[in-house]
C-alpha cells in the first residue's frame, strides 16, 4: 500500500471541450493533477496534462525480436544440432522453410508480452481494487482529480474549478497506489480509522 | 475543441439518433442487466443441443477411430478438413474488422469490431476441434508441441506446413483473444460501475481487472491496441496462407499452384464478412441496436462482400486458365474433368461453388440491393454455402481421383457422425456467440463514445447548421475560443 492517504479535490466535467482549457488552466495556476478518468480515450488529453509518451510500443519491439531469436536459434539448433533430419534429401538448415514459424513466433511474443506489460504498468488484474473518484467516470463524465498538500487551500482549488465549469465538485480522501479488494464488498472507509 | 475534429457531411452518421455518451451506455449496457428473452432461450437450448450431438459424434469417433467417417484410401481428408478451412476462414472478419481497418482509420469498424472480434475467436475455436480430432489418437494431440520428450528426442518437423499451422492458429488464437479482451476491459468497468446486483459486481470488477479510465492507462491502451493492431494485420493474412500451404505444398494436381495464398485469404474474409452479416443483422434487431449497425455498416460490408468475392471469382478463372496453360495432363484433368464437367460425380459442387461465390455476390455492386436487410441475411447465408463448397471442391475434387486410375475412389458422401460432428461445432460457436451477447457489450462502449462527436446524427446536424453560418462568425466563435 504505497502512497499512503491523500486528500484530492475532484471536479466533474460533462464535456471534453471544457474539460480541455480546464486542464490548461489547472495546471497554469500550479495545482498538481493527479490523474483525469475519462469513458473512452480523449486524443490530445495526455499531451495537454503533460504526460510523456508510453514507451510500450519499444517494449513491445523488444519483445518481438526475442521471439524471432528463439525461434530462429531453437529450430537451428534442432535440426543441425540436435537431431538432424534426412527429409528429402534437403538441407538441414532449412532458413525458408522456417519463416512461418518465425514470423508466428515474434508475433505471439510481441503480443503476449506487450499485454502482460500494459497490465503491470497500469496494475491491472483480477481482484485488484482501485479507488474510483466516481462511478460515472466510466460512463458519461470526465473526472480531474487534483492532489492536495498541507499547503494547498482546498475551498480555492474547488472555486477554481467551478470556474474552470466542472459540474460537480467535492473533496476525497483516498490512497494512491495498489489496492486489492473485492467488489462486491463495500469498502471499508480508512477516512473513519484514521479520524478524517 | 472537439467540433473542430471536422467530417465531411457527405458521410452518412455512424451513430444515429440523438444521442449523449450516458444514453450510448444505456444502450448498448442495458441488454447485460435484464433477463434474457424468451428467444434468447430457445436459441440457447438449440445451440448446447447441438453441440451434446457433436461431444456425442465425437465420442464415437474417438471410441472407434477415424472409421467412423467415411474417409477412403485417398479421400484421406473429406469433410474433416473442409470444416476446418472454411472456419479458420469466418474467422477471419474479426481481425481484419478490428486490425487493418483500424490501421485504415475506418470510423465504421466501432460499431461492429467487438461482436466480429467474438466470431472469431469463437470460429477459431471450432475450427481448431477438427484437426485435433482427426488425429484419431487424439491422447497424444500434444505430440505437435516442440518439448523434450524421452524419444530422442524426436523433435517435429519444423519443416511441415501443417506444424506451421499449429503456430498460426495457436498464436491467431492468442493474438485475438488479447486484442479482444484488452478492449473490454473498459466497458467491462462500465458494467460494474453502474452495476446494482452484488454477483454483477463482483464478476464484472474481477473481469474488469480494476479499470479506472485513467488518462495514462488510456495512453498505454492506445499504444496497445495500435501495435497489436500493427502484429494482427501481417498474421491475419500469415493465417490463411499457412492453411492454404497444407495444400500448395503437395503436389496433388489442383493444390499444387502458387495463386492459393492471396485467394484463400481474400475467401476467408469474403467468407467472414458474410457471416459477420448473419450475425450482426439478427443482434441488431434483437438487442435493439439499429441505432449502432446502421445500414451504412452493413453496405460497408457488403462492398468488401462485392469486392473479395471478386477477387475470389477472379481467382477461380486464373487457375482454370493456368491449368489449361500450364499444359500438365493431370492438372488439367483435375481441373476440367474433375471439376469443370457438371456431368463428372462432384461436377455440381464445382458449379454450386461458381454461383454462389462469383454470380450472387455481384447483386451488390446495386446499391439498393447493397442496403436491404433481407437481401443481404440471404446473401450472407449464400456466401457462405458457396465457401463451404469451395474447401469441398478443392479437397475432394482433387482427392478422389489421383495418378492411378485403379485407385480412384467410389463416391464419398459422410456419415451421419461426421455431419454430428460438423453441426457440433456450429452448436459450439452459437452456445458462445448466444452467451456473448447475453453477457457482454456486443458493441464497444467506449469507441464508439470516442466517435460520437464526430460523426453521431445530432452532431452532423449541428455542423450543417454551423457550416450554414456566416464563415467568419464560426472561426471566432469556435476556433478563435479555443486558443
Amino acid at each position: 500500500m504505497a502512497g499512503g492517504i491523500k486528500k484530492f479535490v475532484v471536479g466533474c466535467f460533462d464535456d471534453e471541450a471544457v474539460l480541455f482549457p480546464a486542464v490548461k488552466n489547472v495546471r497554469r495556476a500550479g495545482y498538481k493533477i493527479h490523474d483525469v478518468y475519462t469513458p473512452f480515450p480523449v486524443h490530445g488529453l495526455d499531451h495537454a496534462m503533460g504526460l510523456r509518451e508510453t514507451s510500450l510500443h519499444t517494449a513491445g519491439f523488444i519483445y518481438a525480436i526475442t521471439g524471432t531469436t528463439t525461434a530462429l536459434t531453437f529450430m537451428s539448433w534442432v535440426f543441425t544440432k540436435d537431431w538432424p533430419m534426412d527429409i528429402g534429401g534437403k538441407p538441414h538448415f532449412a532458413l525458408p522453410a522456417w519463416i512461418p514459424i518465425t514470423f508466428e513466433l515474434t508475433v505471439l511474443f510481441s503480443a503476449v508480452g506487450m499485454v502482460l506489460t500494459f497490465c503491470y504498468l497500469c496494475q491491472l488484474a483480477p481482484f485488484v481494487k482501485k479507488h474510483h473518484f466516481h462511478p460515472r467516470a466510466t460512463d458519461d463524465l470526465f473526472v480531474m482529480a487534483i492532489e492536495c498538500t498541507d499547503k494547498t487551500n482546498d475551498t480555492e482549488v474547488q472555486e477554481f474549478l467551478q470556474n474552470a465549469g466542472a459540474k460537480e465538485i467535492n473533496v476525497q480522501h483516498a490512497e494512491s497506489g495498489w489496492w486489492i479488494g473485492r467488489y462486491d464488498k463495500e469498502q471499508k472507509l480508512y477516512r473513519d480509522e484514521r479520524g478524517y | 475543441m472537439s467540433l473542430l475534429k471536422y467530417e465531411s457531411q457527405q458521410r452518412e452518421p455512424l451513430v444515429d439518433g440523438d444521442k449523449d455518451y450516458h444514453q450510448v451506455t444505456e444502450d448498448i449496457i442495458r441488454p447485460i442487466e435484464m433477463k434474457p428473452s424468451k428467444l434468447w432461450y430457445i436459441g440457447f437450448y438449440i445451440s448446447v443441443g447441438l453441440l451434446l450431438f457433436g461431444v456425442y459424434s465425437i465420442y464415437r469417433e474417438v471410441t472407434y477411430g477415424t472409421g467412423e467417417w467415411n474417409l477412403n484410401k485417398t479421400i484421406g481428408w473429406g469433410w474433416d478438413i473442409t470444416n476446418f478451412v472454411w472456419w479458420v476462414g469466418i474467422g477471419h472478419a474479426g481481425t481484419l474488422i478490428s486490425a487493418i481497418l483500424l490501421l485504415f482509420r475506418q470510423g465504421w469498424r466501432t460499431g461492429v469490431n467487438r461482436a466480429a472480434e467474438a466470431m472469431t475467436i469463437f470460429a477459431v475455436m471450432c475450427a481448431g476441434q477438427f484437426p485435433i480430432w482427426h488425429m484419431g489418437r487424439v491422447w497424444m494431440a500434444f505430440f505437435v508441441m516442440p518439448y523434450p520428450n524421452s524419444r530422442g528426442p524426436v523433435w517435429v518437423n519444423f519443416n511441415s506446413p501443417l506444424l506451421w499451422d499449429v503456430f498460426a492458429i495457436s498464436t491467431y488464437f492468442t493474438v485475438s483473444l488479447l486484442f479482444w479482451y484488452s478492449g473490454l476491459l473498459p466497458d467491462f468497468a462500465t458494467v460494474r460501475d453502474r452495476a446494482k446486483t452484488k454477483l454483477r459486481k463482483l464478476l464484472y470488477g474481477m473481469a474488469a481487472f480494476g479499470w479506472t479510465g485513467s488518462t495514462k492507462h488510456w495512453q498505454r491502451h492506445e499504444s496497445l491496441s495500435l501495435v497489436l493492431a500493427g502484429l494482427s494485420t501481417p498474421l491475419v493474412l500469415s493465417v490463411h496462407t499457412i492453411v492454404s500451404f497444407d495444400f500448395a505444398t503437395s503436389v496433388i494436381p489442383g493444390w499444387h499452384t502458387t495463386i492459393f495464398p492471396p485467394y484463400f485469404v481474400a475467401g476467408a474474409v469474403f467468407s467472414g464478412f458474410a457471416m459477420v452479416q448473419t450475425l450482426m443483422i439478427v443482434v441488431r434487431k434483437v438487442l435493439n441496436l439499429q441505432d449502432y449497425i446502421t445500414l451504412g455498416h452493413i453496405e460497408a460490408m457488403n462492398k468488401v462482400i462485392v469486392l473479395t468475392g471478386s477477387i475470389v471469382g477472379c481467382a477461380y478463372l486464373t487457375e482454370l486458365f493456368i491449368a489449361w496453360y500450364g499444359q500438365n495432363p493431370y492438372e488439367w484433368y483435375a481441373f476440367s474433368e474433375n471439376r469443370a464437367n457438371l456431368f463428372s460425380p462432384y461436377g455440381w459442387s464445382y458449379w454450386l461453388m461458381m454461383f454462389c461465390n462469383v454470380v450472387s455476390p455481384q447483386l451488390f455492386w446495386s446499391r439498393k440491393l447493397r442496403r436491404n436487410i433481407t437481401v443481404t441475411f440471404f446473401m450472407s447465408i449464400i456466401v457462405n454455402i458457396g465457401m463451404w463448397f469451395e474447401r469441398f471442391v478443392i479437397i475432394v475434387t482433387s482427392l478422389y481421383r489421383d495418378f492411378l486410375p485403379s485407385s480412384w475412389s467410389t463416391y464419398y458422401s459422410p456419415t451421419i457422425w461426421e455431419i454430428g460432428f460438423y453441426l457440433g461445432t456450429f452448436g459450439l460457436f452459437f452456445t458462445c456467440f448466444f452467451l456473448f451477447a447475453k453477457y457482454f457489450p456486443v458493441i464497444a462502449v467506449a469507441e464508439i463514445k470516442s466517435i460520437l462527436k464526430t460523426s453521431s446524427e445530432n452532431y452532423k446536424r449541428k455542423m450543417t447548421d454551423i457550416e450554414k453560418a456566416d464563415a467568419e462568425k464560426f472561426y471566432l466563435d469556435e476556433v478563435g475560443h479555443s486558443h
